[in-house]
């Protein structure tokens, strides 16, 4: 029996040492020590005959006495001929590893602002290079050098700055960090001015339907923002900034590397303004007062022999503002007809956490969930108007990401919660209502690697206020000709609409509050429901022998139900569902252009028709331009090896005429025309940029000084009938100039 | 009899191995571009059996998945060569390099140098 069984065991080895060769492939390092290379290549030269080294580096080949020379070859090591005699030798090797491979450097141009050319959204990425054009400070700033998101003036009262995309408002926009919606319900107002600038590593805006994965709610489009990350980010970065109109601010990061795994970082901001400022002598300001303090701590957890990745996020905010008349004082003016003033104060915790794995054996399979919660706090009065809005809200969401037969078919799949609470005052009424919902989704995408690209999703939620109903999104991506993309979209999105704080202006107007529906869930109102259909043509091509781009978009957006914001009664502010038709329209025209090293140029022309059937009939959206052109040049001079270099930006901007509410009922001295003039302004920047550790930055915004000479109506009586602060057209505050240093250690 | 355990474990490690679904192979390929990439990848998907391949401009690395039941890696090499890309020290036949896009040729140095400028 023993025999046999040495003989069987012996059997194989003979087969072996006839035909075939074995050994073993090592990679080459000081100590000897013998580590295998896996997935080296080992084949006969000249021949198809080879294989690739096991775990353990070794391999066996077969042979023929013809062979003879062996090569051995692996990515990143020099490849090496053995010229093999014997076959019953084991051959052992020691590959060298290449230093060629170090000193690959690719020289291609990068783009501060990238559009894709192959996916099928119409996705715009803005780096943090393009962040950097314009200094400030946070993310309702950083679009400013971007045509597709419009960035309207700051409102009379707050000095808040509203964006605007295909002519919408942002609550018809869902802005996400880390693809977990962020700003909304009660941050839906000031929600951009909390995330400052410096914490952004890139943004990412798709234009139209958008992704099914991050819920029902994005009509005009998607804004994702990611965060800098503990182990990427410089272990100690300093910002400061200080302009004319006395605001300062404070950016610092400091980051860690705690464990092998683990990395956190600390974040803070802070920004003041503690000057009264009146350029205009309405005897108002011009600008808010205004404290913040933003906190983030973040911890980063990185496992990648095994696949993991998590986040845990803790965030903490406290932002005060007060304006109003220059002579209010809030500890003996609050709320009595003294002086008009306001204040607004939010406290906001956020506590979040990703966690993601990635299975090392298939790259395309993967699990993330996330989970945020945060809660919202903001107290504030406008002249003899309280509001007050606490907002809890969880989200959680699961996505499974894998491919049907091979990777040109993926799919992602999985489910979600959200829960939200919104407690209001609004004067001496008390609104309470919670929300929550329990969705599913399955997005299908095919890429054929080439000229078509196809993204399918849809969703089913169930939502205790707006039904159970279905979100159909799907896009398009056809590229029948070198660096063309032809891209198509549509979708449906559905939400509640949060009329108080989506329109806290309101509250510094004298206008009375109507809600003229009642049968509804949310205010007595419908919820929206909005369908969005996009087409885009995209070319690039070379314009004397330097590189360009041509975008044409043309996105429609067509409301079944809106909740229509009414502001045609000089008196009154009133809110009603839909009856009839609102639609807007919006088409862009882009072209981007290299005309020499270091220098980019972006024009861009957009045409507005954004209209709505209000009791009065249909007409335009107030203070929404018809036409807006914008332009952006930008010079970098050569980088030299420590990092120095110029850079020079600057933005221009023209808005043709908007339309006013009507004023039309008031007393004749409190009319105003039916359309406010145009506007331009041009803002430019300068940094010089010493060595990759420090960076100085210069510039203005305004520098024209255009002004809108009286934004608010009724300014000499803001207790009277005719108060309004919304007719906002314009820059209130002229020109204004800033200066402000970055320094960055590694 | 510990022999013979150790024979059956040689046996059922190499029968599991020659049905891998999830087999893993790298090699390098001879391309420039990103129009090269989607030929070389698209080559090796359309191959039955294939669920994984990226080809790196950078390094000309093809990292593979496949399915060993149902294809293997001498397969997907003649797939590549097939599409006119050099496999390794494997040169594709001149009338399939010739099908590739005058941007592709990567066999030129000039072509290639071009494309490091950019």
């Amino acid at each position: 029996m023993r025999k046999i069984i040495y003989i069987i065991f012996i059997l194989p080895a003979i087969f072996f040492s006839q035909e075939s060769i074995s050994g073993m492939i090592i990679e080459a390092n000081k100590e000897n020590k013998h580590i295998g290379l896996v997935g080296a290549n080992v084949y006969w030269l000249d021949t198809t005959v080879g294989t690739v080294t096991d775990l353990d580096g070794k391999f066996n080949l077969s042979y023929k006495p013809e062979y003879e020379k062996l090569v051995v070859s692996y990515v990143g090591f020099k490849s090496d001929t053995l010229t093999i005699k014997s076959p019953d030798k084991m051959v052992q090797h020691w590959l060298q590893p290449t230093s060629d491979l170090e000193e690959v450097t690719v020289t291609s141009r990068k783009q501060a602002t990238a559009k894709s050319f192959l996916k099928a959204q119409n996705v715009i990425t803005v780096s943090s290079d393009e962040l950097l054009k314009a200094a400030c400070c946070n993310l309702s700033e950083s679009f400013e050098t971007n045509p597709s998101i419009d960035v309207n003036f700051a409102d009379a009262i707050t000095g808040t700055r509203q964006i605007k995309m295909l002519g919408l408002t942002s609550p018809y926009i869902l802005i996400a960090t880390e693809n977990i919606p962020s700003i909304r319900g009660a941050s839906q107002t000031y929600g951009l001015s909390f995330i400052p600038g410096t914490w952004v590593e890139s943004i990412q805006i798709t234009k139209g339907a958008g992704s099914v994965i991050n819920g029902f709610e994005s009509i005009a489009g998607q804004i994702n923002t990611e965060l800098v990350k503990p182990s990427t980010d410089d272990k100690l970065f300093v910002n400061l900034y200080g302009a004319t109109n006395s605001r300062l601010e404070l950016n610092t990061h400091l980051n860690t590397k705690v464990s092998d795994k683990w990395h956190s970082g600390l974040f803070i901001h802070g920004n003041t303004q503690n000057e009264k400022h009146d350029v205009n002598n309405d005897g108002f300001l011009d600008m808010p007062l205004f404290n913040q303090i933003n906190l983030m701590n973040r911890w980063q957890y990185t496992d990648t022999q095994k696949g993991f990745v998590s986040f845990i996020n803790l965030k903490y905010l406290n932002d005060e503002k007060q304006t109003g008349e220059l002579d209010f004082n809030p500890d003996t003016d609050k709320l009595t007809t003294n002086y008009w003033g306001s204040e607004i104060e939010t406290e906001r915790y956020e506590l979040s956490g990703k966690f993601g794995y990635v299975n090392p054996e298939v790259p395309w399979q993967s699990l993330g969930v996330q989970a945020a919660f945060s809660s919202h706090e903001q107290e504030s009065y406008f002249g003899l108007n309280v509001y007050d809005i606490k907002h809890n809200s969880l989200y959680a969401n699961a996505i499974y990401n894998s491919i049907i037969g091979d990777s040109r078919n993926k799919i992602k799949t999985g489910i979600s919660y959200t829960y939200d609470h919104y407690d209001e005052l609004v004067n001496i009424t008390d609104f309470e209502r919670t929300e929550n919902s329990v969705g599913a989704f399955f997005e299908y995408s095919y890429d054929n690697l080439e000229l078509l690209n196809l993204t399918a999703g849809v969703r089913i939620d169930r939502h205790n206020l707006l039904g159970t109903f279905i979100t159909p999104r799907v896009h398009l991506r056809y590229s029948p000709w070198s660096k063309s993309a032809f891209r198509a979209s549509f979708g449906r999105g559905k939400r509640s609409a949060n009329i108080f704080t989506e329109n806290q202006q309101l509250f510094a107007t004298s206008r009375t509050i109507g809600i003229l529906n009642s049968g509804g869930d949310i205010y007595g109102l419908d919820p929206e429901i909005a369908w969005n259909y996009g087409v885009s043509y995209l070319q690039g091509f070379n314009l004397f022998g330097r590189q360009a781009d041509i975008t044409l978009d043309y996105y429609k957006t067509d409301f079944k139900n809106q909740v229509v914001v009414d502001w045609e009664n000089p008196q009154e502010i009133n809110f009603y569902n839909l009856e009839g038709k609102s639609y807007a329209n919006s088409f862009q025209a882009e072209f981007n252009y290299n005309p020499f090293e270091g220098f980019d140029l972006r024009m861009a022309y957009k045409l507005y028709d954004v209209k709505t059937d209000y009791n009065s009939g249909r007409l335009e959206r107030p203070l929404t331009p018809r036409n807006r052109l914008f332009a952006n040049v930008g010079y970098k001079t050569k980088e030299k090896d420590n990092g120095a270099r110029w850079k020079f930006d600057a933005t221009f901007n023209w808005l043709g005429d908007q339309r006013y509410a009507s004023t039309t009922s008031n007393p004749t001295q409190y009319q105003l025309q039916e359309r406010t003039p145009t506007v331009s302004t041009l803002n430019a920047q300068v940094t010089k940029v010493f060595s990759k550790k420090f960076e100085v930055y210069l510039g203005g915004e305004n520098i024209t000084n255009l002004r809108q000479s009286n934004p608010i109506l009724g300014a000499e009586d803001p207790f009277g009938a005719n108060f309004d602060s919304t007719f906002v057209y314009g820059p209130i505050f002229g020109s204004m100039y800033y200066a402000g240093l970055r320094f960055k250690i590694k | 009899m510990k022999n013979l355990i150790i024979i059956t474990l040689f046996l059922i490690g190499t029968t599991t191995f020659a049905q891998n679904r999830n087999a893993k192979a790298s090699m390098e390929v001879d391309g420039v571009c990103a129009m090269c990439k989607a030929r070389i990848e698209k080559a090796c998907l359309n191959t039955k059996g294939v669920k994984f391949a990226e080809w790196s401009i950078d390094t000309h690395e093809l990292k593979l998945i496949f399915d060993e039941r149902k294809t293997n890696s001498e397969i997907i090499k003649n797939q590549v060569l097939a599409a006119g890309h050099d496999v390794q020290e494997l040169k594709a036949s001149d009338e399939a390099y010739a099908a590739v896009h005058a941007c592709c040729k990567y066999r030129d140095k000039d072509v290639t140098d071009s494309h490091h400028k950019e």
